[in-house]
């Protein structure tokens, strides 16, 4: 059986890849990751917002108290050599290449133009086979137009593409008003995957104490519904690979997923609910539902289900929503 | 060759060279001596070798007397080891001197000589230390100025090493530990060439080794103890000797002669000062400036002071000389006169016995002291006592720097003298602690040091406090070496980087005619000059000053930068001075801008680069009127109603002019008045908390944790309301406790800090706009008369009688805090603690006080912040030393149990004389509550008033000390520096003793007071000095130690998480009838975050399992519950969810992520450990078998 599939210009054992996750800071666990069958690994996001938030706070925290008070010159020890910068990201972006032989893509969230670029370039020459570019922005502002939004987004990843020579996705989010205009547009710009979608910190509240509380709830297969629609619309409408991320925890996600057009599934809730065996049994099951559906090739099903080669293409638009509700009434 | 210069102070110039010469150090932090070992660390942590191609290895002790143990021990067995220290900790380190000394060990040791405590701490500089050293036998070599400090630390190594006779090499403390200078750097080169090998060499083959064996530290007997000790004399003999040799050698290889005794002046001097130390650098400057105008004088400075060369001493002075002053910076109470004087006069006698005597007649000699405590050293104050020399009857013994109107033995001085030489720049900052100003001084001096030929000073004084705190920094630049070791008086320019500061101080008395004035002002060129006070505008025009302004904070905040100035107020002072060309300038600023931060943050970088050339195009020159228009004058330091001793003596020390109170203002004790920083009204805070009565819930957490008790709560009958401003807020009183009375929650304006912890901590939000709370923070400045006023009358009306309130979280805040406005820092997380024990006990409370933190803002003057109730009582305090702290307060223990027994027999002696009733309601009082306590005291007012028709000695005995019947409350107080480490000997004794004394550790888990040194508080993975790539071990468990005991009752505690738990444990303490250690969670600005987030890390702590919560209280076997109550859930989630929030965490991360992940996970298994076993002790699973079991 061909598992294989090509994503952002990569040779891949089979679809399943190991999505943006905190557990690629464990080199042992990136190992038993490769070990259990992930076809490549992204790293999580590099967010420059933080870097200079942990600059400026890191500085102002030792240098305000410093030189005020005669037996306190200052507080804390004077040691040149700590990073605040993206030193520790790089260089376990180098570890990760040095530990196992499965394609690495780095993620970057930028928050300044200059961040954007040089970020890219060091993740590029620290080894990554390919980038992917985290680009989330909460559009709290109320004079900031969504036309002036996603122009910035396009900006930001055709410069991107101008510094760097490897392959560069883009992770969006799906609240845009026109998704396929925003996709076409990146198109144009040279990207070379489009990864659908971001998930986000949703805040919840706390009526008793009226806080606000952040949290983040691990997916499940129910979030893939808005996935394969948005795959489906896309595929094979833009030139970009697609990658699904966000309610794939079974093989039949996957087909389900691929088939709708998808070059690659990123897979982390699963991973993190059962550990990396998890990627093993998707790799497994996935397998075998091929052969037990008589496909040669992952390829064969690749955007099969796809709005332009789906019996049903309306049913991706609005007749889904009449429909649905038709059946409800019912 | 050409050297390399550096620009560095007296301390990193030391350490430079004992860092490169050692290879064990051992240190204990003190001021002003921390530095030094504080650099050791810090190279030997960047691996930084020392000349033989090893890093040194530095290690931190429990007390100076563990870091001179360790280093006895390194010596010992062949390691070229020293260790660097001050005052206290010197003399804890004496008793092993005397051993190295007596084992004629080589070891060169480094000392910031600071004065001894007596009647009071100081920290700043005398001989008062080394002098208590100089019979122990180790050599005393004196450096008086940084580039000497930098030389003699490799003269005395090289010369102990020669001579086997250890050497104390001491600089002033501070002036010259402190001065940033521009010297001559010694190269490796340089040190190998003073430190043969051979002699290393000599001193391994002396070491102890099994392959040799040997023993030393014998116990002699009288038989040969005597002659032992004399087999040494050839050795001293000859180290005098020695040391003009490694002298000698050092000028050939420098150029910079030394000798034991150097001569200045006329060749033909009749009148000469003998003097040690920096102030030799003064009178070098003062002789120079009176020869050229005519005099013949001369100054002997002397550099080995131990041992005394008296022909050295002999030969040196010019024959010439029929008047000696010898001048002492200690002070020996009750001897014959000051060590040095003896030593001299000594010298002179044993010549003329001799028949050696080089002077046509003997000389005479009067001697003096100056410069106790750092006290300025100027050349008016050494023209002085060449006049007194001159004149035909001196004192002979005198004092000179003070006016000493009470034995009058003070010299005059003539405050117009002035030999400031006229091609040096002088300038004078006034800044913040917080503002960068001390900062960017020191940069400047860098830059001009390094960047031009020039000869650049700078030195800086800071105040006392914590928060707020006002700096001066003192600069000179100039073509010639700059030997000038006292204050610039005379600027050419100012900078006053606060515009509040023309209000309180006298900047421009610093300023000379024609100097320029530069001020950070939030009014412009055209209008500033309406906003000066009257005498700061007659100073600018009778002075002739050029006057600048820039709004500083503007061009920060445009800049991102917000209230750090440093840069732009640095830029504006190049740009006027035109010490440099300006875009020169620039780019040398530009270029430590990218030293200090370039690798910490490149955004942070671009944003001092930004505002540094936005500010020329800010500063304006402002057009000086012809006559002074203001009709404001600078208010009085503190208010008229205050009383005389603050009027007299206060007022002038907080307006910077403390250095003119005579003798007679001062007790002859030391003891001070309570109560006195009520009348400093500092107005630091930017914001203040204002109440929304409408919301309050009237729980009164804010006023619990605010850290200087101003926001207060206060409830009273309604008519007391009655001629209240019109913006005094009272409402009914929620609640049935105090059904029918009114409430009110009053802020001090002018005595809060800003801090809004109190925000922080109030519970009480609108539930339309969460974010308004019931009390909100909002600018002081339009609050601060109307709330000035309020505060005033919320003070007059009567306190809640203290028997009425329930000792809880709510009722304590109804008692008046006998702990004000401190001077600790913003959001200290420590003094909350010290302001609820005045409330629960503080008419009947002495406090013994660990030095540290606490002894600083208790008791650092000029304010003292520890006051009364209505009656006149209040909290009585001490501060012993560092290390004794537990048995100082021990000593308050049994001096108040035998003065109550003795009252007891009294009145059983005296009982048949008495009312019976009286007598045994005295002797069986219960006290152990406010109201039991009342009874005891009116019973003691009965007594007395009995007493007064007994007309028996034992009646006039029980009088005085009737008093002792009333129940007093001893606390021991201190930080985790003392109770973890050098005091814990000591604590452990006292736990063990039984009494009933409560102890209070303030836990901030590091060495605040001094800078952040690792202590055994200190938890796994915080970086700390001492521990730089974060400490590999756990915090050590005091508190279980402590239950360890069994009759100790034991509490750790944290106000943020649970207040409740807080009052309850120092409650419980208070009535444990034997000793109690409570140990007390404290945020901390080395903790590296915003302490207005301390009330959540301390939760977070605590939910963590990072801090753990419980009470040990023996006295639970009675009531049959557990001694071991948690008063914390089980941990919750990731101890590293606390940590991250916290620079001396994050910077461990940010040096290497990888070994923070490793202490993490051994953090995260101390925290699971410790609950496990908390948890089996409060709960045990298994009964243990009884001892008859065992049987």
């Amino acid at each position: 059986m061909d598992l294989t599939t090509r994503y952002l210009g990569l040779n891949l054992a089979h679809p399943i890849v190991l999505g943006a996750s905190p557990l690629v800071d464990r080199l042992d666990l990136v190992k038993r990751l490769e070990d259990a069958g992930a076809a490549a690994i992204v790293m999580h996001s590099l967010f420059e917002e933080q870097i200079l938030l942990e600059q400026r706070a890191t500085i102002h925290h030792m240098h305000s108290v410093a030189e005020a008070h005669a037996e306190a010159l200052s507080y804390f020890p004077a040691t040149d050599d700590y990073h605040l910068g993206p030193e520790e990201y790089l260089l376990q972006i180098h570890r990760i290449k040095s530990t196992v032989d499965i394609p690495v893509v780095a993620s970057l969230n930028g928050a300044t133009g200059h961040g954007w670029v040089e970020y890219a370039r060091a993740m590029a020459q620290a080894g990554a086979d390919a980038l992917e570019l985290n680009l989330y922005y909460m559009a709290t502002d109320l004079t900031r137009s969504g036309q002036s939004l996603e122009d910035h987004i396009v900006e930001v990843v055709a410069s991107v593409k101008d510094a760097v020579r490897i392959p560069v996705s883009c992770k969006l989010s799906p609240f845009y008003s026109s998704l396929s205009n925003l996709a076409a547009r990146l198109d144009q710009a040279g990207v070379d995957g489009l990864v659908l979608f971001n998930r986000f910190y949703q805040p919840d509240i706390d009526v008793e104490a009226l806080e606000v509380i952040p949290k983040l709830a691990l997916s499940d297969s129910s979030e893939l519904l808005l996935r394969l629609r948005w795959l489906a619309v896309l595929s094979g409408r833009v030139r970009a690979n697609l990658a699904c991320s966000g309610g794939v925890h079974t093989a039949l996600d996957v087909v389900k997923a691929v088939m709708s057009g998808a070059h690659a599934t990123q897979v982390v809730s699963a991973v993190l609910h059962k550990g990396p065996d998890a990627i093993t049994k998707m790799v497994k099951d996935l397998k075998q539902w091929l052969e037990d559906h008589e496909y040669e090739s992952v390829k064969q099903m690749q955007g099969s289900m796809s709005l332009l080669r789906c019996p049903d293409p309306a049913a991706f638009e609005r007749a889904n929503y009449t429909r649905i509700l038709h059946t409800w009434r019912v | 060759m050409n050297p390399t210069w550096i620009t560095v102070d007296g301390n990193e110039a030391t350490a430079l060279v004992a860092h490169r010469t050692n290879e064990v150090i051992a240190i204990y932090p003190i001021t002003p001596s921390s530095n030094m070992g504080e650099h050791a660390d810090e190279w030997s942590a960047k691996g930084k070798k020392n000349l033989w191609g090893v890093v040194p290895d530095v290690t931190e002790m429990q007390s100076e007397a563990g870091a001179i143990g360790a280093v006895h021990g390194a010596l010992q067995t062949g390691a070229l080891s020293t260790t660097f220290t001050a005052s206290q900790g010197l003399l804890l380190m004496i008793p092993n001197l005397y051993k190295i000394a007596g084992e004629l060990t080589p070891f060169c040791m480094h000392v910031a000589a600071r004065t001894v405590a007596t009647h009071a701490l100081s920290i700043f500089g005398d001989h008062s230390d080394v002098m208590a050293c100089r019979q122990t036998g180790v050599m005393l070599l004196s450096s008086a100025s940084v580039q000497e400090a930098h030389d003699f630390a490799l003269i005395g190594q090289a010369a102990t090493l020669r001579s086997r006779i250890p050497v104390m090499h001491f600089f002033d403390g501070f002036r010259t530990s402190h001065e940033v200078a521009k010297i001559a750097a010694l190269d490796d080169d340089d040190l190998r060439a003073m430190l043969p090998d051979e002699l290393i060499a000599a001193h391994r083959s002396r070491a102890l080794t099994p392959d040799a064996p040997q023993v030393r530290g014998t116990a002699q007997n009288p038989d040969v103890f005597f002659q032992a000790r004399e087999a040494c004399n050839g050795y001293y003999d000859a180290a005098p000797g020695i040391v003009q040799q490694v002298m000698d050698q050092f000028a050939i290889r420098t150029g910079r002669a030394y000798h034991l005794f150097d001569y200045h002046g006329a060749p033909q001097a009749t009148r000469v000062i003998v003097i040690m130390g920096s102030g030799g650098e003064t009178v070098v400057r003062t002789v120079d400036a009176l020869n050229a105008r005519g005099a013949n004088v001369g100054v002997l400075r002397v550099r080995l002071y131990r041992p005394f060369d008296a022909n050295a001493l002999m030969a040196a002075l010019p024959a010439s000389v029929t008047d000696i002053a010898v001048l002492d910076r200690t002070k020996e109470p009750g001897a014959p006169a000051e060590p040095m004087y003896l030593d001299v006069i000594t010298a002179l006698h044993e010549a003329s016995a001799a028949g050696t005597l080089k002077f046509a007649k003997m000389p005479r000699v009067i001697g003096g002291r100056y410069g106790l405590s750092s006290k300025e050293f100027t050349p008016a104050m050494v023209s002085a006592v060449y006049d007194a020399l001159a004149a035909e009857k001196p004192l002979t013994h005198f004092t000179v720097g003070i006016m000493d109107d009470v034995t009058r033995l003070s010299l005059p001085i003539d405050p117009a003298f002035d030999i400031e030489p006229t091609d040096e720049t002088r300038a004078v900052f006034f800044g913040l602690g917080a503002d960068g100003t001390v900062g960017a001084n020191k940069n400047t001096i860098k830059i001009i040091g390094e960047e031009t030929p020039n000869y650049a000073q700078g030195y800086f004084v800071y105040d006392s406090k914590k928060s707020g705190a006002v700096t001066i920094s003192h600069l000179r630049f100039g073509p010639r070496e700059i030997r000038a070791p006292y204050l610039v008086t005379q600027a050419n320019f100012v900078g006053c980087h606060q515009f509040v500061f023309l209000e309180k101080y006298d900047v421009l008395a610093y300023a000379a005619p024609g100097s320029v004035f530069l001020l950070n002002s939030p009014f412009d060129a055209a209008t500033v000059w309406d906003e000066l006070p009257r005498e700061v505008q007659a100073q600018i025009i009778e002075k002739q000053i050029k006057f600048y302004v820039i709004d500083g904070y503007a061009v920060g905040q445009a800049n991102g930068m917000g209230t750090r100035i440093n840069t732009i107020m640095q830029t504006c002072f190049f740009a006027i001075s035109g010490v440099l060309p300006r875009e020169e300038a620039i780019e040398h600023i530009k270029h430590s801008i990218e030293k200090t931060y370039g690798k910490r943050g490149p955004e942070v970088v671009q944003r001092n680069f930004a505002a540094v050339d936005d500010t020329l195009a800010h500063l304006q020159l402002v057009t000086v009127p012809g006559a002074v228009s203001s009709t404001r004058t600078r208010p009085p330091m503190v208010a008229p109603a205050a009383p005389d001793f603050v009027q007299r003596v206060t007022s002038v020390m907080l307006s910077n002019q403390g250095d003119l109170l005579p003798v007679s203002a001062f007790p002859i004790d030391g003891t001070w008045p309570t109560g006195t920083a009520q009348w400093e009204k500092r107005n630091i805070a930017q914001e203040i908390p204002v109440w929304d009565a409408s919301i309050c819930i009237q729980c009164n957490k804010c006023a619990l944790v605010c850290p200087h008790a101003a926001i207060r709560a206060k409830v009273f009958p309604p008519e007391q309301a009655a001629g209240a401003p019109a913006t005094f807020k009272h409402v009914p009183f929620k609640g049935n406790d105090f059904k029918g009375l009114e409430y009110a929650l009053q802020v001090a304006p002018e005595d809060c800090t800003g801090c809004a912890l109190c925000v922080a901590m109030c519970p009480a939000k609108d539930k339309s706009n969460p974010k308004h709370k019931a009390i909100d923070m909002v600018a002081q400045a339009p609050l601060r008369e109307p709330e000035r006023d309020n505060y005033a009358f919320f003070l007059d009306i009567p306190d809640i009688d203290r028997e009425h309130v329930k000792l809880d979280v709510k009722g304590t805040q109804f008692i008046r805090p006998l702990f004000e406005y401190s001077g600790a820092c913003s959001g200290c997380g420590e003094t909350p603690y010290v302001k609820l024990l005045t409330q629960m006990f503080g008419d009947r409370l002495l406090i013994a006080n660990a030095t540290g933190c606490s002894s600083i803002y208790g008791g650092n003057l000029p304010t003292t912040p520890y006051t009364t109730d209505a009656c006149g009582r209040g909290p009585a305090w001490a501060n012993s030393l560092f290390e004794d702290n537990a048995e100082f307060g021990l000593g308050f223990r049994l001096a108040v149990d035998h003065q109550e027994q003795y009252a007891r027999v009294l009145l059983a002696t005296l009982a048949a004389h008495l009312p019976l009733q009286l007598v045994e309601a005295l002797q069986q009082a219960d006290q152990s509550n406010d109201a039991g306590i009342r009874q005891q005291r009116e019973r003691v007012v009965a007594l007395r008033s009995a007493l007064a028709g007994i007309d028996r000695p034992e009646a006039t005995s029980l009088s005085l000390l009737a008093d002792a019947l009333v129940k007093k409350s001893v606390w021991i107080v201190g930080g985790d520096g003392w109770a973890y480490d050098i005091g814990y000997g000591g604590l452990d004794h006292v736990m063990a003793s039984g009494r009933n004394v409560n102890i209070l550790v303030l836990d901030t888990e590091v060495y605040s007071n001094t800078g952040g040194q690792a202590s055994k508080a200190t938890p796994r993975a915080a970086a700390a000095k001492f521990a730089m790539a974060g400490k590999p071990g756990p915090k050590k468990d005091l508190g279980l130690m402590a239950m360890a005991y069994g009759n100790v009752y034991v509490a750790s505690i944290a106000f943020g998480a649970k207040d409740a738990q807080t009052v309850k444990a120092f409650a419980e303490a208070e009535a444990h009838p034997g000793p109690s250690v409570i140990i007390a969670f404290s945020h901390c600005i080395a903790h590296g975050y915003d302490l207005a987030l301390g009330i959540e890390q301390q939760k977070l702590a605590v939910e963590t399992g990072y801090w753990p919560m419980f009470r040990y209280d023996p006295s639970a076997d009675e009531r049959g519950t557990p001694r071991l109550v948690l008063d914390a859930a089980a941990p919750k989630g990731d101890v590293g969810k606390y940590m991250r929030n916290e620079t001396r965490f994050r910077l461990v991360e940010q040096q290497d992520p990888r070994r923070f992940a490793q202490l993490l996970t051994e953090a995260q298994h101390d925290v699971n450990r410790r609950w496990a076993l908390y948890h089996e002790l409060a709960h045990p699973s298994t009964t243990p078998p009884s001892s008859s079991d065992k049987h």
